[in-house]
């Protein structure tokens, strides 16, 4: 029988490994990127990013001080009893204290900051139940840097698929070397207005090299990567070949008269994990398994 | 070869360095961001001090991850934070507080590339995320200031030993690298529009 504490314990252990250790796929592309480059300021960018991503876990270290604000996804079995939120809660605050991650959650108007990252709607849960017999639980830690280049336009259906492609453009063009790049695109269409940026985060959740099911927006997403490469803002915005590392569109019907979409702006170190509690308290995390 | 120069800068130390470089700082580096920026220039308007001199000093646009062991504090993790968000007040916070160098990641916009240039100070850039090489070079912390405004807003007064590498993002004669990078984006954008069957 798994109890509060139980989820308290995965929740810091899941803060943990997520801070200090990046995903498989997202290692793997900036390797990619670094054998691809070949001029000497992007390499040298490139190469303070591997190495620091290897120092961070041989110190068992976050391996940025930003450690974003915690966005949990959370999958219940039915018939679940247990007070994940308190867990997910109680995981964070003990967390901040011991991993340690930096207090970043403050008060939107008075600024003033409690110093455990708790606080109104903060950590942040959705919420779903599944069919499965364990508690999944997902975490996003989501720096600022990147977060802030975030957009959202209400695009009129005339303005179509080129529409939404003008607007990822300028998107990364008003970005810049602002938020960390190489970086991460998830892109949300459809949907309202707030589904639409939801879509746009959730996208970010998937493994970079794995393809939407969708055939069509399969296409968009790998025409769109090697387009806006193109572009050569490059690592850090000082110049080079790998300007964007993956991006990934989920997409949600809409209203026949509308069309949202949305960019969430994610940096390279594009912080995932995921952890199963199982009902005997066994815990798995399925991000960070060694390979 | 790599430079290496030591904080306090003088104003014949920026001036000669030349964008595109690569440079490591020995000495002491305070950090400082949105809230150090807002609270020194709305001291210095009410007449009051604030707590440190910013002369020559290495401004380190970073709000870090500290850890107290007793008395002591350490730096776990201290990357560079987005530097643009200081545009707007960098141009005075130059002209009033005088920096040699400020830290950071992104670049700044022009008013910063020209304050730059007249009083005297570069643009150092710092790879962004990397906060663990990037404390590797932050060896002790010998002080902190505005504490109250927070862990990642405070002032932390941090003494560097080959903390870097650097790139000199904006020297101090008017030269952005981000500029260049700027036009080359947009000589490059109307082949990315063609290619996303979008008009020029």
């Amino acid at each position: 029988m798994v109890a509060e504490t139980d989820v308290r314990n995965a929740v810091v252990e899941l803060l943990r490994k997520t801070v200090v250790k990046l995903p498989a796929d997202v290692r793997s592309a900036l390797v990619k990127a670094m054998d691809t480059e070949t001029a000497e300021v992007p390499r040298m960018q490139l190469k303070a990013i591997l190495d620091n991503i290897a120092l961070a876990e041989q110190g068992n270290t976050p391996m940025c001080q930003d450690t974003g604000v915690t966005i949990f996804y959370v999958t219940l079995p039915k018939g679940c009893e247990v007070d994940v939120e308190k867990g997910i809660i109680e995981g964070v605050k003990q967390a901040t204290k011991e991993v340690p991650l930096r207090p970043n959650a403050v008060h939107p108007l008075t600024r003033k900051n409690p110093g455990d990252n708790v606080g109104d709607r903060m950590p942040y849960i959705n919420c779903k139940v599944g069919d499965k017999d364990y508690i999944e639980i997902t975490v996003m830690t989501k720096g600022a840097g990147s977060e802030n280049m975030s957009q959202l336009a209400m695009l009129t259906p005339s303005q179509g698929i080129k529409g939404i492609k003008e607007f990822i453009l300028n998107t990364v063009l008003r970005a810049s070397g602002n938020p960390c790049p190489p970086m991460v695109l998830g892109v949300g269409v459809g949907g309202s207005s707030d589904i639409c940026m939801k879509l746009a985060k959730e996208a970010l959740l998937r493994p970079l090299d794995e393809r939407n099911k969708d055939p069509e927006v399969a296409n968009l997403e790998t025409e769109l990567l090697q387009a806006l490469n193109m572009l050569e803002i490059g690592p850090m915005g000082l110049g080079g070949k790998t300007t964007v590392l993956g991006l990934n569109i989920e997409y949600g019907y809409c209203h026949t008269a509308s069309l949202p979409v949305a960019v969430n702006v994610q940096c390279w170190a594009a912080r995932r994990g995921t952890v199963r509690i199982h009902p005997d308290g066994t815990l798995k995390f399925p991000t960070h398994e060694e390979a | 070869m790599t430079k290496r120069l030591k904080t306090p800068l003088s104003e014949e130390d920026v001036r000669a360095l030349k964008f595109g470089e690569t440079i490591y700082l020995d000495g002491v580096v305070f950090t400082g961001r949105d809230e150090v920026h807002i609270h020194a220039l709305e001291y210095l308007e009410k007449g009051e001090k604030i707590p440190v001199d910013f002369k020559g000093s290495a401004l380190f646009h970073c709000g870090p991850i500290m850890r107290k062991t007793g008395d002591v504090w350490e730096v776990v993790a201290a990357g560079p934070t987005t530097s643009s968000r200081m545009n707007s007040l960098e141009p005075e916070f130059i002209e009033k507080f005088g920096p040699g160098a400020i830290i950071g990641k992104g670049g700044m916009s022009q008013p910063t590339v020209d304050a730059m240039k007249e009083h005297g100070c570069v643009y150092l850039a710092i790879t962004g995320g990397a906060a663990v090489l990037a404390a590797k070079g932050l060896k002790t912390v010998s002080g902190v200031e505005w504490y109250e405004l927070g862990m990642p807003e405070a002032i932390w007064i941090i003494n560097a030993e080959n903390f870097g590498p650097l790139t000199v993002g904006i020297d101090a004669h008017g030269n952005s690298l981000y500029a260049v990078v700027n036009d080359k984006v947009k000589e490059n954008e109307p082949k990315v529009r063609e290619r996303l069957g979008l008009k020029k």
